[in-house]
């Protein structure tokens, strides 16, 4: 078999791996710790008759290894068990929420992904002058500012310039392409680009400075090659490797930025929704949530894995 | 008449130093240089490193590597300062009438371009010839330059091809915009004995034939008057000597040059009696985890007092075997004796006596020394180690120790950072002699330094073990350095011993094929030598 | 068109002028980038946009100015060897120590620095900056003072909260990175200098666990836990190792093949010489930027959990937990929870800056000559 198919495929099946590995470290992980689910679910009414009650409703008397892979059977067939909550099935929350996240996710995507690359190598064709420190100290503090302060930063400023009001817009039920959606989609997005843009301009400048330094880029300049015929024909194609890997690893940062950001604009995702289940401790919903999340994390990383192999000459032209 | 193509005046390079925490100064690298170059000749620039001949043949590029600046002076070609020129000018010199070889040519290769594709790149860049004729030149230059099927060689990347077939890939590259100079910066440095001689023939020929001029880079005096025409030595960035290649070879002015010549040129005088052995090696078999067995039934012995030179190219085993005497690499067959013991074959079995009879120098000093240790400490560690000795005897003995290697007490408390390459291998030596071991291992303790500084290191070893009588283990792949210092010798080869016994036996013929051309590629210092190795090797060839 | 906005424009295009006539092609470009910026964000929100740039330059001209006089002032007072370090500092890193260290004094002080105490209600809800507040210092004592930044949503003086949230968030990172980081390096090296299965082994459950987010992982198990300050401390220290683990490994490995490393091994030393006297003093520098990162992402962490809930929990004041408090006040145009967010963003920047600094210097050393 082509070996680069057989790596690919490896790294496909260990991701697999890792995150069906992940499904059992949330499942049963958290069961080991201390602490008892139903006692932090019921909280202040907790009598003991109420305690015993409620694990019988919820099940939790069943042995662990059981309930562990009745679950994971479930999740395997779509279905992602019941909330506690509200008593709901947690699949049409879940998907309809995580879709809402992903087209948050891809709007930011959109604008940050060409701004940090352009920008990245704007700062190499500078090297070591003035603009190039200045994009070094903002984005510096770019990727140290909380995603709640710069959020709540847009908010100030947007109610400061329209006045107050109720803040931004939610538009729960509007289709997902709308214009209606796109006011709602914009502070949030705006916030997630300001940090992820940051992380992937820092690395994609690492990135090309770490190809401009190489020994063919000279021997490039010593036949009398132009500068910019340099960075297109001899720079560029040992870059694509890199740069996918930033961009991809960026976006699965961008996993975890989601969630504080819903629940600063109040967005209804699957951040949102995570969090609140948090909150009252409703389990089947925590669990769930995690593993989609750990899922899609997974999923990116192992794209930047693959495109890394799939860029790599050596590996596509192997001896 | 206009003959001369390149001429240099006066030429002056400097670059500014950025020490951090303090302020930023300049210093001169190249002092003021003047040579000339006609058309079709080859001039030799020689030195140990530093000297700046990188700089001073970058210069003809109108280029400075890495921040460096040409601050004065003029470089000619054609009767035009190149130096004067617009950055668009001098895109148009390089790579079309001045072009590089460079000294690595695996890292000068984009990795991820076709090797044909990258070699017709300046001829097409300059409009010299159209795409067809171009990639026609190439093949004749891969042909010319002896490379396997020039018919398809261009359609490889560079991985897929060995060193010396880059190497000379990038001479095809320069070559193909018919320039009129090229500089060629260490091109056979980096390759095995065997192999530099035939990139080196391949790259006479190829400008003979073509009639460009060269300017040709090295340290090593052998190899550069096997080819050029005129030599210029240099140190420091200034001119040692200059001329013809027969008046530097055969009668140098300068005492510098005449060092040069004369390296490895003291022979020690074989030791008689060979009986009797500290170390023996009983036919080791040693590998690398599963099935990657890299010693095959090596067996030699080393008598007391004496040096072993275990030499062979690179992938031969002879560091393999090091490790294995030192204990790092248990072998899966045979043993190691010493001083008539079986040593336990895993470092962790031995005792403190046995490690310390059996000691180490390396390759690269600044890598075996902890930065962070003063020289004090670095030798003393040993003393207080195996003998217990603190405070003021063993302060003594460090310096006494400083003295022996000829460096004296003021070093004591410098850090390795601070020294010159020879010292920081001097420091080495010390170290492992403060623990008075019987053998001493050398893993090419010298192939690091320049030629001089080798030469002195060499030195200091034979008038110590005269001193103390320690045995050494000497590892090399220098022919040279072999034939000065050895007692007896073992030469390697794919993890097999192809030939083992005192140097007079071994250095004669009759050969065995390895050895014999081992030897024959190794560069004598004689005008000729290249022609005549080629027509023996051509000889032998035809009569098999 | 009043007169600052006229001597504003002046100012820019009198500056991109001579840039341009002393050829400094790229003081040039900034200025006129942001003569172009300002003029755009002008016509869209009128004279604001150039009182916030002006704003925001004086801020940083006295940031850099600040950070230049203390980097010169430490200079002069420390010993040679520590004065050439401090000498390589850059004006933001100089500015980043500083604020680093009056940060640690507020932190340690606060009973003596805060004007109220921590939970102590001296006003109106929402009050605005600067106005007259009254109530119990860290004393006891009852006082009339200023609300120097205001009240939070119950009444409490902001610039207080801010002050012993210092405490909290400062005391809860530094812990959670200082035992990441022990636990980090001392799996680490073990499974550096063990090798074999042991590496195996440690090395593919920290993979598993790099592979979760790890807000995601936090909030799960902090979800199952129960809510008080050392499990918090644990969870966040847990998880963070991974990093260390990384890091530490690849260095460790990396030193230990170095040959003075097998010299020792060679002499016959014991594991312990080796790791202590010739393996760690090699990387101090960039343990130490390791850990400075760590205490950064410590800090915004620990701020990003009491936000959603789960961290610190109230009436102990955190930055992270003022910031939640105080949201709701945001689209009144009330900025109370911008300072405790600015705070947190300030501490990390300036963490950051330093860290970059030091790792700089590595790589400077390492690479250079000499």
């Amino acid at each position: 078999m082509n070996p680069v198919l057989s790596l690919i495929l490896l790294r496909v099946g260990i991701g697999l791996l890792v995150i069906l590995a992940i499904s059992a470290l949330l499942f049963i992980g958290v069961e080991l710790l201390p602490g008892d689910f139903a006692r932090n679910f019921l909280g202040q009414s907790a009598t003991p008759e109420a305690v015993a009650n409620i694990r019988k409703e919820l099940g939790l008397d069943q042995p662990l290894l059981t309930r562990y892979f009745d679950w994971l059977g479930g999740v395997l067939t779509g279905d992602f068990g019941t909330s506690w909550a509200n008593k709901a099935s947690v699949n049409e929350q879940l998907f309809k929420r995580l879709s809402n996240t992903l087209f948050l996710a891809a709007v930011a995507a959109v604008f940050a992904v060409p701004i940090a690359v352009s920008l990245g190598m704007v700062a190499v064709f500078f090297r070591n002058r003035l603009p190039d420190h200045v994009i070094n100290i903002v984005s510096l503090a770019a990727i140290s500012m909380p995603e709640f302060f710069v959020g709540y930063l847009f908010i100030f400023f947007f109610a400061l310039l329209l006045g107050f009001g109720d803040g931004p817009p939610i538009i729960p039920n509007a289709p997902l392409w709308s214009l209606a959606n796109v006011q709602l989609v914009a502070l949030p997005a705006a916030t997630l680009v300001v940090v992820v843009l940051a992380h992937m301009m820092r690395m994609t400048r690492a990135a090309i400075l770490n190809i401009m330094d190489s020994a063919y880029i000279e021997t490039a300049e010593l036949k009398g090659v132009r500068m910019m015929t340099i960075i297109r024909k001899h720079a560029a194609p040992n870059a694509i490797a890199p740069i996918i890997n930033v961009v991809a690893l960026n976006l699965a940062y961008l996993v975890v930025g989601v969630v504080v950001v819903e629940v600063i604009f109040a967005y209804p995702g699957m951040g949102q929704y995570f969090v609140d289940a948090v909150t009252v401790r409703d389990m089947p919903v925590v669990q769930a949530c995690g593993v989609v999340f750990a899922a899609v994390y997974v999923v990116l990383n192992m794209v930047a894995d693959v495109g890394a192999i799939l860029a790599n000459p050596r590996l596509m032209h192997p001896k | 008449m206009a003959r001369t193509l390149l001429q240099v005046r006066d030429l002056k390079i400097g670059a500014t130093v950025y020490p951090p925490g303090e302020d930023p100064f300049d210093i001169e690298i190249v002092k003021g240089i003047d040579f000339d170059l006609e058309k079709g000749k080859v001039i030799g620039l020689i030195g140990e490193s530093g000297a700046g001949k990188s700089t001073i043949g970058l210069a003809a590029l109108a280029y400075g590597r890495g921040g460096v600046r040409i601050t004065g002076g003029s470089v000619l070609l054609d009767g035009k300062d190149i130096l004067r020129y617009t950055p668009a000018g001098i895109r148009e010199v390089r790579g079309r009438h001045v072009c590089y070889v460079a000294q690595s040519a695996a890292a000068a290769f984009n990795p991820a371009i076709r090797l044909g594709d990258q070699v017709i790149e300046a001829t097409l860049l300059h409009s010299i010839m159209g795409k067809s004729e171009a990639v026609e030149r190439a093949k004749y230059l891969f042909g010319v330059l002896g490379l396997p099927e020039p018919e398809t060689f261009g359609d490889r990347f560079p991985h897929q091809v060995s060193g010396g077939q880059l190497q000379r890939a990038m001479t095809a590259m320069a070559l193909c915009p018919h320039p009129e100079l090229i500089v060629f910066d260490e091109p056979t440095t980096a390759l095995d004995v065997t192999t530099q001689i035939d990139v080196l023939a391949a790259i006479k020929n190829a400008i003979e034939e073509t009639e460009t001029a060269a300017i040709y880079i090295t340290h090593d005096l052998a190899v550069v008057a096997q080819i050029s025409d005129d030599i210029m030595v240099l140190r420091y960035g200034e001119t040692v000597e200059y001329g013809p290649v027969e008046q530097i070879v055969e009668a140098p002015k300068e005492q510098y040059t005449r060092d040069l010549i004369s390296i490895r040129s003291d022979i020690k005088p074989e030791a008689p009696d060979q009986s009797g052995a500290l170390l023996r090696l009983e036919h080791i078999d040693a590998s690398y985890g599963e099935g990657a067995q890299v010693l095959f039934d090596v067996s030699m012995h080393l008598p007391h007092g004496q040096t072993l030179a275990v030499v062979g190219e690179s992938g031969s085993g002879k560091s393999t075997t090091a490790r294995v005497i030192t204990g790092l690499l248990p072998p899966s067959n045979g043993q190691v004796i010493f001083d008539g013991q079986p040593l336990p074959p895993a470092l962790k079995d031995r005792s403190k006596e046995q490690l310390r009879e059996l000691q180490m120098i390396y390759q690269m000093a600044d890598v075996a020394m902890n930065p962070r240790q003063t020289v004090q400490e670095i030798i003393g560690r040993p003393l207080t180690f195996y003998y217990g000795l603190k405070g003021e005897a063993r302060r003594r003995r460090v310096t006494e120790l400083l003295d022996l290697i000829e460096m004296g007490d003021p070093f004591a408390d410098r850090y390795p950072a601070e020294l010159s390459g020879g010292q920081k291998q001097r420091v080495c030596i010390a170290r492992s002699l403060a623990a008075k071991p019987r053998l001493l291992i050398c893993d090419e303790p010298t192939s690091a330094l320049d030629p001089l500084v080798a030469e002195g290191i060499l030195k200091l070893l034979l008038e110590l073990q005269e001193e103390t009588g320690v045995s050494y283990l000497f590892i090399t792949h220098d022919i040279a350095t072999v034939r000065a210092i050895s007692d007896s010798i073992a030469v390697m080869y794919m993890g097999r011993v192809v030939r083992f016994g005192p140097k007079s036996k071994v250095l004669n013929a009759p050969f065995d094929d390895y050895t014999d051309l081992l030897l024959k590629s190794v560069p004598e210092m004689e005008i000729g030598w290249l022609e005549k190795a080629l027509a023996s090797r051509k000889m032998a060839a035809a009569g098999n | 068109m009043s007169l600052f906005v006229f001597g504003y424009f002046a100012l820019l295009i009198a500056g991109s002028s001579l840039a341009a006539y002393y050829e400094r092609r790229d003081v040039f470009g900034v200025l006129f980038t942001v003569t172009l910026a300002s003029l755009i964000f002008g016509l869209i929100w009128g004279q604001t946009a150039f009182w916030a740039v002006t704003i925001i330059a004086i801020m940083l001209a006295a940031a850099g100015g600040l950070g230049y006089s203390f980097r010169a002032y430490m200079v002069m007072l420390l010993p040679d060897k520590a004065a050439r370090f401090m000498k390589s500092a850059p004006v933001t890193a100089s500015f980043g120590l500083l604020v680093i260290i009056i940060t640690l004094l507020l932190a340690i002080f606060a009973d003596l620095v805060a004007p109220f105490g921590e939970r102590a209600i001296v006003g109106d809800v929402w009050q605005a900056a600067g106005t007259a507040c009254s109530g119990r210092n860290p004393f006891g004592q009852v006082i009339d003072g200023e609300c120097l930044l205001g009240t939070d949503n119950l009444g409490r003086d902001m610039l207080s909260r801010l002050i012993y949230g210092a405490q909290t968030t400062i005391s809860v990172a530094a812990a959670a990175g200082v035992l990441s980081f022990a636990i980090g390096m001392f799996l680490s090296f073990t499974a550096a200098a063990v090798g074999g299965w042991v590496d195996q082994v440690l090395s593919r459950i920290n993979d598993l666990m790099l592979a979760i987010p790890t807000l995601i992982f936090a909030l799960v198990v902090l979800a199952a836990l129960p809510q008080n300050v050392y499990i918090l401390v644990a969870v966040m220290a847990t998880i963070d190792q991974t990093r260390v683990f990384r890091l530490g490994r690849a260095v460790a490995i990396d030193i230990a093949v170095q040959d003075f490393v097998e010299a020792a091994r060679l002499r016959g030393e014991g594991w312990f010489w080796i790791i202590f006297r010739e393996i760690l003093p090699n990387v101090l520098t960039p343990l130490i930027a390791e850990f400075g990162l760590r205490f950064a992402f410590a800090i915004l962490f620990l701020s990003s959990l009491s936000f959603l809930g789960l961290g610190i929990q109230p009436p102990e004041a955190d930055w992270g937990g003022m910031v939640k408090d105080n949201k709701d006040g945001i689209i009144f145009l009330v900025p109370a929870a911008l300072y405790a967010g600015a705070a947190i963003a300030t501490l990390a920047v300036c963490v950051n800056m330093v860290v970059d600094w030091l790792l700089n210097r590595t790589a400077s050393l390492k690479g250079g000559r000499g």
